[in-house]
């Protein structure tokens, strides 16, 4: 899987609030959700974002709340792939069994600024800095769960195994 | 001859049927009881929908409980409790929980009796790791997890690295659980126990009552932790005597086992403690922050609404009224916290106070309903995270503390210790 897209940068600790304010969790409406992206970190995020963009941010993406209106809302604007040195437990749980890509590249993060053109080989786990010419290397998924996004999610990977 | 193990390698060893497991490694493991919200179960029941079983694998072995924001604060939200209700009816869930019955699920289940210790539980709120302080592996989950577990009565982990935090120290007059924890994420920050399991230990926390327990290891995912835990003690054996309907099961850490990280600390140093915006880490002493003015205080949430609580809060305040320019809002987090606190006067204390009294709720703790803030406005809360706009308007301001200093907070108008009050 390849993507190619724009850098939004971010920085650290980057929570599920401001990802997705609470007063939208009344529904689980993707395209809703979608709509209200980044909106207490970045009100002009969602009309900034191009399908394919790719959103990368420092340590720590996604702490706090185990809300999965957080990877459906980032999905749903259009994001393709997420670029963090380090990701919350939580929402990297979340991000694969909802399928949205992840990555951990400290490098690349830091290698990144905001509006570079980005191209990210999922396979191989290449992230080459168009903007730059800089290539970095993320830390590829182990099998178990490169099983489980191969299949697409969670349920999916379940289903499968059910025959 | 195994190699030694952690209370939580121990737990989850025996539910994934292995006679040991390390840190790092990836395993399948058995449920106790898997959880979801009025927020997350609504996305759980449709990922549910699509893995094509029929039932859950064991109604007896799921709580639903709809508390975020219920009762229902709008059309949406009651389509949403909806869909739960009728989810549990069609499934036969033993343990859902309607409004008259309903609570804060964190001190709900442990509460009834539903969770308890040697149990792994997954549940769809990231502060499931509350029922580490009952001696359990619990940790939050996102909602397809919650749909996978309700289907096939599992989960899989990577088995986490265990940080130990060894608490020795008779503690100061006002500080409690919430000082103890707030001190340790301020220590070593949001991320300072990232997809670690944090073992809390040592004579401070064996002399904490139950309710300071469920209020540390609750927290311990403002640390980036998938879980706390306390091992089982007379304390537990007496919280759980009565309530918890099945078995209980006690792991305890070998001796000679080895921690990612030990810390140890002296707890007669920790003062009470306020976490400032927008960070649960971003601690100062509340002696220090007195210069910070309020609009609106809670007392409440999973963190900080049990009754223990609420008997503190209603000591600082009773024969005092709160400051003119406060709005407190008191929610006992079960009805049965709320008809203890009626029992005991403490509804006395608090309406004599001039404060408003919840049915139990998550409601402001999350910028759900009754209490949101507006644009520039200030809360002292007990409850667990101070995130830009969680508590409403992403120009507002959450503070965070105990229920002693929420109480004194209430009454001065700013950031005040029990003792200010005269």
């Amino acid at each position: 899987m390849k993507f190619t897209g724009t850098a939004h940068r971010y920085g650290r600790d980057i929570d599920t609030d401001v990802i997705i304010p609470a007063r939208y969790l009344n529904t689980s409406d993707p395209a809703e959700l979608g709509k209200h992206c980044m909106e207490d970190l970045d009100a002009e995020f969602v009309d900034n974002v191009r399908p394919g963009d790719i959103l990368v941010a420092d340590e720590n993406f996604g702490c706090g709340s185990s809300r999965e209106h957080a990877p459906i809302s980032i999905k749903a604007a259009g994001v393709s792939v997420i670029i963090a040195k380090s990701f919350a437990r939580i929402f990297y749980r979340n991000a694969i069994n909802t399928g949205l890509p992840i990555m951990e590249a400290p490098d690349a993060v830091d290698g990144i600024r905001n509006g570079d053109k980005v191209i990210v080989d999922a396979d191989t786990g290449t992230i080459t800095n168009e903007t730059t010419g800089a290539v970095f290397t993320a830390q590829p998924f182990p099998p178990f769960i490169k099983d489980i996004i191969e299949t697409g999610g969670l349920v999916e990977s379940i289903k499968s195994k059910r025959g | 001859m195994t190699r030694p193990m952690t209370i939580t390698e121990k737990i989850l060893a025996a539910h994934s049927g292995l006679p040991e497991v390390e840190p790092g490694q990836l395993i399948n493991c058995k449920l106790d009881i898997v959880l979801a919200n009025d927020v997350t179960a609504p996305i759980s029941i449709k990922e549910f929908a699509k893995i094509g079983v029929p039932k859950v694998f064991d109604p007896t072995k799921i709580a639903l409980v709809p508390d975020h924001y219920t009762p229902n604060k709008d059309i949406k939200s009651a389509e949403q409790a909806k869909m739960v209700r009728d989810f549990a009816h069609a499934q036969g869930i033993t343990h859902y929980y309607e409004i008259g019955c309903m609570g804060v699920e964190h001190a709900l289940l442990p509460e009834q009796g539903v969770v308890g210790p040697g149990d792994v539980i997954i549940g769809a709120d990231s502060h499931t790791c509350t029922y580490g302080a009952l001696g359990a592996f619990a940790t939050g989950v996102g909602s397809t997890d919650a749909a996978a577990g309700m289907a096939t009565g599992e989960a899989w982990f990577k088995v986490p690295a265990s940080i130990k935090f060894n608490l020795t120290g008779r503690l100061a007059p006002w500080v409690g659980g919430k000082d103890i924890i707030l001190h340790i994420i301020g220590m070593i920050g949001v991320d300072g126990a990232l997809y670690q399991a944090m073992e809390f230990t040592g004579e401070t926390i064996e002399a904490l009552g139950i309710e300071d327990r469920m209020t540390i290891c609750n927290m311990a995912i403002e640390a980036g932790g998938k879980s706390g835990i306390i091992a089982v003690d007379d304390v537990t054996r007496a919280y759980i005597e009565g309530r918890f309907e099945r078995p209980s099961v006690e792991y305890f850490s070998d001796p000679d086992v080895e921690y990612a990280e030990v810390f140890e600390i002296d707890a007669s140093a920790i003062v009470p403690t306020v976490a400032f915006p927008h960070l649960p880490s971003n601690t100062r002493p509340a002696a220090d922050s007195r210069d910070i003015w309020v609009d609106q205080v809670v007392i409440g949430s999973c963190t900080n609404g049990r009754i223990e609580d609420l008997r503190i809060a209603a000591s600082v305040l009773k024969g005092r009224k709160v400051h003119e320019g406060v709005r407190l809002i008191v929610i006992p987090a079960t009805q049965e916290i709320y008809r203890q606190a009626m029992h005991e006067g403490l509804f006395d204390v608090f309406l004599d106070a001039n404060a408003a009294v919840s049915t139990p709720t998550c409601g402001p703790c999350l910028g759900g309903h009754m209490g949101i803030l507006a644009a520039g406005e200030r809360a002292f809360a007990t409850t667990n995270r101070n995130f830009v706009g969680r508590m409403g308007d992403p120009t507002s301001e959450v503070y965070l503390g105990s229920p002693a200093i929420a109480a004194a907070t209430a009454v001065a108008g700013h950031i005040a210790l029990p003792d200010d009050l005269g």
